[in-house]
């Protein structure tokens, strides 16, 4: 009998656990989480705020996962080193846990950025787990003035999250547009719009440089007074355990398609990783949900001693605010690239679909999302758009535009 | 695992997958009183151009990109069958961007909804299938 070991226990480490069962009922899991949660939905705390969702729903499986699963879960511990010779995990506590084979699904941790002043804020809070999401909910009263810096997701997501809960909301990112990793300027424009409509105050260009208690400076030289601070500037992946251990690492862990790292019987998935984006043909780290619970399959199954690649990977986000939504995948190539551009734009929706050596790279919906992954699969597959009527596909996204062999296929045969 | 299957050329494209869709998962007992005069919200909807036309619902996939992907574990499979638990759902829509059928939809209320093959209902059986008059969806082991 064999044991493995995950550290961690977010999503990729609940996909890893499944993809061990899937191959191998028998040996020891144990899992070292350092929250002291079992695994929980992390995208979904900015629904708790808003009262969509609540802690019991948040979890990601049912109370008896664990058990049925049969793994071992150490709540509250840190691994803080791999041996790779004796092949063993550290605990920050004493105790190493031998393992077989090890996964590596430790997320990433908030980056804050050294700015002068800020051990003179009381209330300051990340935005990342349960605990900061209970913590702050705490702090915040109807009568608060919060201030966020990052505008990217996660903290355009905690503003959403508080608006029916707070007095005001600023929002402050160094970039010129909301969400600039996944919307272009003009994309980004739409929806700063829209959360503009909603009550959210924007400061772009410009981020506090320094902190006296409740009152940011601000590098253009506005002060902003708040009560709560909450700093969403971007995350880092956790990297070192593997890194220490002298296994390779750029801005993630480097996984191979089966997400074995460079040190063997080591393996990673989810946030800390950089793997495969095939719409870019380069490494990236890819920080979402789908993503972590595919690798995390893939790792386990790995592990486990079956075989499965994992090298479909694409960036990918669906993501609303105040009713409006956005989907995005893939890569922009602009025409300076080779890329081609088909668009459709209203006044409150937009379709952009990027095109490159007759493949579909990338796109970006705001509005129009209705049966989007017929889209977002072309991508994936890599499919030649020479083999479908694209014409048609551009307007709307319906399987009447594959050809009939293709379509039997698919509705018709094997899934 | 029985599934729902499609044979294109015998599609007439009369649409009453969707209306015995949408009366099956309504919960009335009259199908009058369910559908009339209001839009309606089917899990299989009818697709296709000016030469084809075709019925498309879930696939329930072996490999669930929708679950997989879904942020709130929501949706899950069940001996097979991908159903939907409407009360952890949260709407992002991340299922309707992964899915290559375009087999989920945003239902009535904003919430998403899928073909549960009519094992949630008090069907028993796929109400579209039942009701194809010209036996174009089929359910079956294949
Ligand atoms: C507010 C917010 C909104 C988001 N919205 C979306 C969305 O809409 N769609 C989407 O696709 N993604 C979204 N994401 C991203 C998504 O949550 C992540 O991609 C996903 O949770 C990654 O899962 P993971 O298992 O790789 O890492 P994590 O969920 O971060 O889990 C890693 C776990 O490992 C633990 N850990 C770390 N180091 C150690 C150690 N040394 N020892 C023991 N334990 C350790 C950590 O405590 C953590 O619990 C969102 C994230 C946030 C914060
Ligand atoms: S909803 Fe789509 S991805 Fe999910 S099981 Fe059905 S066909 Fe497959
Ligand atoms: S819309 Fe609902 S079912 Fe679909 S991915 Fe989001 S939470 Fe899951």
């Amino acid at each position: 009998m064999k044991q493995y070991v995950i550290i961690g226990n977010g999503v990729a480490a609940a996909g890893c656990i499944e993809g061990i069962r899937s191959a191998d009922s028998e040996s020891r899991i144990v899992v070292i989480s350092e929250e002291k949660h079992p695994v929980y939905c992390r995208p979904l705390i900015s629904y708790y705020l808003e009262g969509k969702t609540d802690l019991q729903k948040m979890k990601y499986r049912r109370d008896d996962y664990y058990e049925k699963m049969g793994c071992e879960v150490l709540y509250g511990k840190k691994a803080v080193k791999i041996d790779k010779d004796a092949k063993t995990v550290i605990l920050e506590d004493g105790p190493a846990i031998p393992y077989d084979a090890v996964c590596v699904a430790a997320g990433s941790a908030p980056f804050v950025p050294p700015l002068a002043g800020l051990e003179s804020v009381k209330n300051k809070f990340s935005f990342m787990t349960i605990d900061d999401t209970l913590a702050l909910e705490a702090a915040v009263t109807p009568d608060s003035s919060v201030l966020i810096i990052g505008a990217g997701l996660i903290g355009l997501k905690c503003a959403e999250g508080l608006k029916e809960r707070v007095a005001d909301i600023t929002v402050c990112d160094l970039a010129d547009r909301v969400l600039s990793s996944i919307l272009d300027t003009e994309c980004a424009s739409m929806m700063q719009k829209h959360l503009e409509q909603n009550g959210i105050r924007f400061l772009l260009g410009d981020s506090a440089e320094r902190f006296e208690g409740n009152t940011a400076f601000m590098k253009s030289g506005r002060t902003v007074s708040f009560d709560v601070l909450v700093l969403a500037v971007g995350v880092r992946a956790n990297t070192t355990l593997v890194s220490d251990a002298g296994g390779q690492v750029n801005r993630g862990i480097l996984v191979s398609e089966h997400m074995e790292t460079t040190i063997p019987d080591v393996y990673a998935a989810g946030d800390c990783t950089e793997g495969e984006d095939i719409s870019f043909g380069q490494k990236r780290v890819l920080a979402i949900l789908p993503n972590a619970y595919m690798q995390g399959q893939c790792a386990g199954v790995n592990m486990a001693g079956g075989e499965a690649a994992f090298d479909k990977a694409i960036p990918m986000n669906s993501i609303g605010f105040f009713g409006m939504h956005a989907m995005t995948a893939g890569s922009y190539f602009g025409e300076n690239e080779g890329g081609a551009l088909y668009e459709e734009k209203t006044e409150n929706t937009l379709k952009r679909l990027f095109t490159r050596n007759g493949l579909l790279t990338g796109f970006i919906l705001i509005g129009h999302t209705d049966r989007a992954g017929i889209y977002t699969a072309l991508i994936r597959e890599k499919t030649p758009l020479d083999a479908v009527n694209f014409e048609l596909l551009k307007k709307n996204t319906t399987l009447a535009a594959f050809s009939r062999e293709s379509r039997i296929n698919k509705l018709g045969g094997a899934v | 695992m029985k599934r729902i299957y499609v044979n294109e050329q015998w599609c007439l494209g009369c649409h009453l997958c969707e209306y015995n869709c949408a009366f099956a998962n309504s919960g009335e007992t009259n199908m009058a009183k369910a559908l009339k005069g209001k839009p309606i919200f089917p899990r299989i909807r009818v697709d296709g151009d000016e030469s084809i036309n075709f019925a498309v619902s879930c696939r329930h996939c072996k490999e669930p990109l929708c679950v997989k992907s879904c942020i709130s574990g929501a949706l899950s499979s069940k001996d097979g069958a991908i159903c939907i638990d409407h009360n952890k759902c949260v709407g992002c829509l991340t299922c309707i961007l992964v899915c290559p059928y375009g087999a989920l939809s945003q239902g009535e209320h904003g919430a998403v909804q899928k073909c549960e093959l009519c094992l949630e209902n008090s069907c028993g059986e796929p109400a579209c299938v039942k009701g194809c008059p010209n036996r174009a969806i089929v359910y079956e082991e294949r």
